[in-house]
């Protein structure tokens, strides 16, 4: 079982409604349909992606998350709304952090740490933008527009009134060690957030 | 064309039935028909359990014969043999596919060109107005005399994808699946704008008599005409009629007059012209009309989400990026209806310039999504033998 699926299905009611956002291969959705009977659909915009999940039987809907159009389900329609490594892919990370809260009780967000201590490292080495396993693209061609570190989005839940009911640090395969936990910010290599209002 | 009538993925001669349906039926318009006829056709075979049948609803001017050829001289399929057929989409080595003709159609099934049996003349104007509703009732009761008692899907596109929605609302119990495609859950004001020009151009030849043109040996053709070419104009897009044609001029040059100059006007007269000698003038006064009036939200105090509620099955709904006529908002409108009311469903919406009539047009990504999820559906009743 992917080790993130792991991280994230203790969080999940069984029996829930489930939206995730980005849902790529529908892999996740599949797994809590299987494992935790929820009624849940993906999101995806990648057409590969969208017949994957169809190939599985997960729900799911084109939709690009950068557009507006998200605001047409209606408020609290969904029990949980999850957005894995997306969040630094789309143009209004605000917004759609404020949109999942809107359409859900809860949010679960992980993302890449901007504030691991290599990328901070490699910047300060090489005097250039970071690049890691987690983060493989070269600046001009990278989808993740909106780096943050665990500090910034911690600051960016506290502007907008976000309360923070679990979170957890892991490296890349995502395990969590010790060390992640002892100093997040700068130790953790993925974030992984349970939000609410 | 034999060659091709036995190439590997088409199935092939297809035969036309009819079935007889004497018990009367009553229409939401509240008129009764007191006995009808449906012509259909089948491709593939019947499971012992009769649990992959796939019920196939055509659009305004379809019919029957969905695909494979009547004979070996036939120069043209079926009008969807690009999605049904061995190893295509609606895969008839898995499915019993079933296409009728709908009720008020003019390809065989009961219509307005039929014999009334009270005056024993043509119905004409006199057959009662059919709507959506009327026909998936019409369809159920051939499911019946078929022995189908659920269908594994119901699949249609455009007004098609409307009676799937339909069936889905009205006989949950009676379908596992529906594939809405390039359909809408209402009509817009411009969208009934365009059909009540289309009606107007029939019902103002003065060869239309008042719908009795049959009786007095007449045919609105003109009329027929010019409805088939504003309704062509719109199941296209700008830009499939700006490649098709572009302004290119029938002999390179101007005449300064107003025959026919321009490459795309020859084409819709050619489509019109075409179209007024098959189609029956008082079926697309019926169809349009149908069109008009689908509206499943209304029953449940214009609320889609509690319309859509009342289904059980799961659905795949799919729209074109360039279908202006019944555009991919119309199909969110619809998915979005079918979150709230926890329904199970995927959408897509398929880039194309072809636009409404995108869906009778191979597409690979179409073609891939729409088999991929059919083979979902053949899962769950194990291959046909």
């Amino acid at each position: 079982m992917r080790a993130d699926l792991k991280l994230i299905e203790p969080w999940v009611a069984p029996g829930s409604r489930v939206l995730d956002l980005g849902c790529g291969d529908g892999t996740l959705m599949d797994y809590l349909q299987r494992e935790k009977s929820v009624v849940g659909y993906g999101l995806e915009i990648n057409p590969d992606y969208i017949e994957e999940c169809v190939r599985k039987g997960v729900n799911v809907i084109e939709q690009d998350l950068d557009e507006d159009r998200l605001h047409s389900f209606r408020d609290q329609t969904f029990d949980t709304v999850i957005m894995t490594q997306a969040l630094q892919a789309v143009r209004r990370p605000d917004r759609a952090l404020t949109e999942m809260l809107r359409l859900g009780r809860e949010g679960i967000v992980t993302f890449p740490n901007f504030g691991y201590w290599r990328l901070r490292l490699h910047q300060l080495w090489n005097g250039r933008m970071p690049m890691s396993s987690t983060l493989p693209h070269t600046w001009y061609n990278t989808p993740n527009i909106h780096l943050c570190t665990v500090r910034d989005f911690e600051a960016l839940c506290q502007e907008h009134r976000i309360r923070i009911k679990d979170r957890t640090v892991v490296d890349n395969a995502h395990r969590s060690r010790w060390y992640n936990r002892l100093w997040p910010n700068f130790l953790g290599q993925i974030a992984v957030y349970r939000v609410t209002r | 064309m034999a060659a091709e009538s036995q190439a590997a993925d088409s199935v092939g001669i297809v035969e036309p039935q009819s079935l007889h349906f004497p018990e009367p039926i009553r229409l939401e318009s509240g008129h009764t028909l007191p006995e009808f006829n449906l012509v259909f056709e089948t491709y593939g075979t019947l499971n012992a359990d009769a649990s992959n049948a796939v019920l196939i609803c055509h659009a305004l001017s379809g019919h029957h014969h969905a695909a494979g050829y009547h004979s070996r001289e036939d120069r043209k399929p079926g009008w969807w043999d690009a999605c049904i057929g061995p190893g295509k989409p609606i895969d008839t080595n898995k499915f019993f596919v079933v296409c009728p003709n709908n009720l008020g159609g003019c390809h065989g099934s009961t219509g307005p060109a039929s014999e009334n049996p009270d005056t024993g003349r043509p119905y004409g104007p006199d057959f009662p107005v059919i709507t959506v509703r009327d026909w998936v009732k019409s369809q159920a009761r051939l499911a019946d005399r078929l022995g189908i008692d659920q269908w594994a899907a119901v699949i249609g596109g455009s007004l098609g994808g409307m009676q799937a929605l339909d069936w889905a609302i009205h006989y949950p119990e009676r379908i596992r699946h529906a594939v809405v495609i390039a359909a809408t859950p209402r009509l817009t004001a411009q969208n009934i704008a365009f059909n009540e020009v289309a009606r107007r151009a029939i019902t103002s030849d003065p060869e239309f008599h008042e719908g009795r043109y049959l009786e007095n040996n007449a045919i609105p053709q003109r009329g027929l005409m010019l409805a088939r070419m504003v309704g062509h104009i719109t199941y296209l897009s700008d830009v499939s009629m700006g490649e098709k044609f572009g302004r290119e001029l029938r002999d390179h040059a101007y005449h300064f007059g107003f025959d026919v100059e321009f490459q795309v006007e020859s084409y819709l007269q050619y489509q019109g012209v075409r179209f007024s000698e098959s189609f029956d003038a008082n079926t697309y006064l019926l169809m349009t009309r149908a069109l008009d009036y689908f509206d499943p939200a209304r029953e449940f105090g214009n609320d889609l989400t509690r319309a859509m509620a009342e289904a059980r099955c799961r659905f795949l709904v799919l729209s074109f990026s360039s279908d202006w006529r019944f555009a991919p908002e119309h199909s969110q409108k619809l998915v979005n209806a079918m979150v709230d009311a926890r329904r199970d469903v995927s959408y897509a919406e398929i880039d194309s310039d072809w636009g409404h009539d995108a869906f009778l047009v191979p597409n690979e990504r179409y073609e891939s999504l729409f088999r991929a999820y059919m083979n979902r559906v053949a899962k769950e009743h194990g291959d046909a033998g």
